[in-house]
């Protein structure tokens, strides 16, 4: 997290036991031609029932954010578990970090897992552990020392703007508190990936925008790919227009024209892939699904 | 339509056998490959171990007390009053000892493990944990097993000390008869076999109600309602298995211990 706290002005706490990043913001975002990050082909899974995805393909590439949006029972959430292994498909193949992760032994799973942030869509913290536990919950399985942990307990806690909730239980938090509390946890290990599902659902319209304000800085300060699912249009659009100024240490307004290249929309429909480009390809697509969701 | 319905609930019920015996299978090897979570372990052993003392405790003393008092108008009908002793030792010791401390430790950990393991299940914190790089079974199903079996040892062995206990006081002060004799009775007639039999029957029983509490747990589905039927279902069978598992042991131990 010490490249969190490096964006706050703080200094940078170096550990030996995470993996590096790029930290500033004024650094170049790779190109969209690098190796993909996730890559799906031709994904199908059924539960006992009808297909949840059929022959579902895309690709996340390195700084890239991908928004994959779908009405309520699509195969969202199935989607973000099968992108870290929590789900495995019936057909297809998906490459993580370019390896096929699609057969992969659970054991073999978990290494890669921790390379990957993962926000639930209710948080799904573990309510017997103190907000620091949660936060620091992969950090203490690693032994790494108490007092590094606080710090970087803080530090993660910073960049959610939840100092203050560092020895209080989950019980005790509100929903827009929880998920960033789960945010922080998802992002302490400075991943290489962040899986967000769902991270404004059900919550009011100040604390999505808070919410989206620190996907926008994971993806700004430290071009972090991701993938998020919402089926909150508001959010997806405000990450399209609108990137996260460091310097003022909130959200502005990109100029009229001037979307983020590197947010782009997935949208699903009863299983398949319908949609896979820019937020211009979407406003102007002539699919009559996503344009009567748009409506 | 009848025979469908037999052929799917005979597949479900070889499918649940089948998945319980991976899911032990995996819990018991964990144990020999690590990562190990001795600081899991210790905290289930103090939960299942101190925290299911006082029931076993009281139930060993009061189930003692009541073979003494059911067995001293039987014995004295024969002129055996002087083999009270004797009759409430080997009982709490081969028999009612480790199966009254399955059933009751089951009825306390069975439901715990399952139901706060089925929560974990429905609020993704199970999903939670494999997203962060950690293995559940190590985590939460192997130091539950492993504690249960060695906590249940234990207790049982106090059960057994409580039930002798409580049939000595019956003994003497509502049978009125003598305390000394009880207890030299009671020490006199156990044989190794007897000892042997009251120690394996935990071990078992520890297992059967570690692996049914954490298996009906962790394939929870259906929110608060499933988490409620995984209870039952850990309990029930728990308590079955551990009263089916004491049968066929004393058929095996008896056999055995013949043969010597």
């Amino acid at each position: 997290m010490s490249s969190i706290a490096n964006a706050q002005g703080d200094s940078p706490q170096p550990n030996p036991s995470v993996s590096s990043r790029a930290v500033s913001g004024n650094q170049p975002p790779a190109t969209l031609d690098a190796a993909p990050i996730v890559e799906f082909r031709n994904v199908s899974l059924a539960f006992d029932g009808p297909p949840v995805l059929q022959d579902v393909s895309f690709t996340v590439a390195p700084t890239e954010t991908r928004i994959l949006l779908g009405p309520a029972g699509v195969g969202k959430s199935v989607l973000l578990k099968l992108t870290n292994g929590l789900l495995r498909p019936d057909q297809g193949s998906i490459r993580l970090f370019g390896q096929e992760i699609a057969h992969m032994h659970e054991q073999e799973l978990f290494p890669l897992r921790t390379r990957i942030g993962f926000v639930f869509q209710e948080g799904a913290l573990f309510d017997s552990l103190s907000v620091r536990d949660n936060v620091a919950y992969q950090l203490i399985q690693e032994r790494v020392p108490d007092d590094v942990i606080d710090t970087r307990v803080h530090e993660a806690l910073h960049f959610v703007e939840l100092d203050q909730t560092f020895s209080l239980f989950p019980g005790s938090l509100s929903g827009g508190m929880r998920r960033r509390v789960a945010i922080a946890r998802a992002l302490i290990r400075q991943p290489e990936l962040v899986l967000y599902d769902s991270p404004t659902g059900g919550l009011d319209p100040v604390t999505s925008t808070t919410i989206i304000e620190l996907v926008m800085k994971e993806r700004d300060v430290y071009h972090t790919p991701s993938i998020l699912v919402t089926h909150r249009l508001q959010d997806a659009f405000t990450l399209c227009t609108h990137r996260f100024d460091p310097d003022l240490g909130h959200m502005v307004e990109r100029p009229k024209g001037q979307n983020d290249p590197n947010t782009t929309f997935l949208m699903l429909d009863e299983g398949r892939l319908i949609f896979d480009g820019s937020i211009h390809d979407l406003v102007h697509t002539d699919n009559k699904f996503v344009r009567e969701f748009l409506l | 339509m009848a025979l469908n319905t037999i052929d799917k609930t005979a597949k479900q019920i070889v499918m649940t056998v089948q998945d319980y015996s991976l899911f032990a299978h995996r819990a018991v090897m964990n144990a020999f490959r690590p990562p190990r979570y001795w600081v899991d372990f210790l905290m289930q052993s103090d939960i299942i171990g101190v925290g299911s003392t006082s029931i076993v405790l009281l139930s060993g003393f009061f189930t003692g007390g009541v073979l003494a008092l059911q067995s001293a108008s039987t014995l004295s009908a024969f002129g055996a009053s002087n083999l009270t002793g004797r009759f409430v030792g080997l009982t709490m010791i081969r028999e009612l000892g480790p199966v009254l401390t399955g059933v009751m430790v089951s009825g306390r950990n069975a439901s715990s493990m399952a139901s706060e393991l089925g929560s974990m299940v429905v609020t993704e914190q199970i999903d939670a944990m494999r997203a962060l790089g950690v293995d559940p079974m190590r985590k939460l199903v192997t130091p539950r097993l492993f504690a249960c079996v060695i906590m249940l040892l234990f207790l049982t062995i106090l059960a057994d000390f409580f039930g002798i206990l409580g049939g000595g006081f019956v003994t003497i002060f509502m049978n009125h008869q003598d305390g000394f004799q009880y207890m030299s009775t009671a020490w006199d007639s156990l044989r190794y076999p007897d000892i042997v039999q009251g120690l394996v029957k935990p071990l078992v029983s520890g297992f059967i109600i570690a692996s049914i509490g954490c298996f009906y747990g962790m394939r929870t589905s259906g929110g608060t309602e499933g988490v409620g039927r995984s209870t039952i279902q850990a309990v029930v069978f728990s308590s079955v298995l551990i009263i089916v598992a004491d049968f066929l042991l004393t058929q095996i131990l008896l056999s055995f211990f013949a043969g010597l």
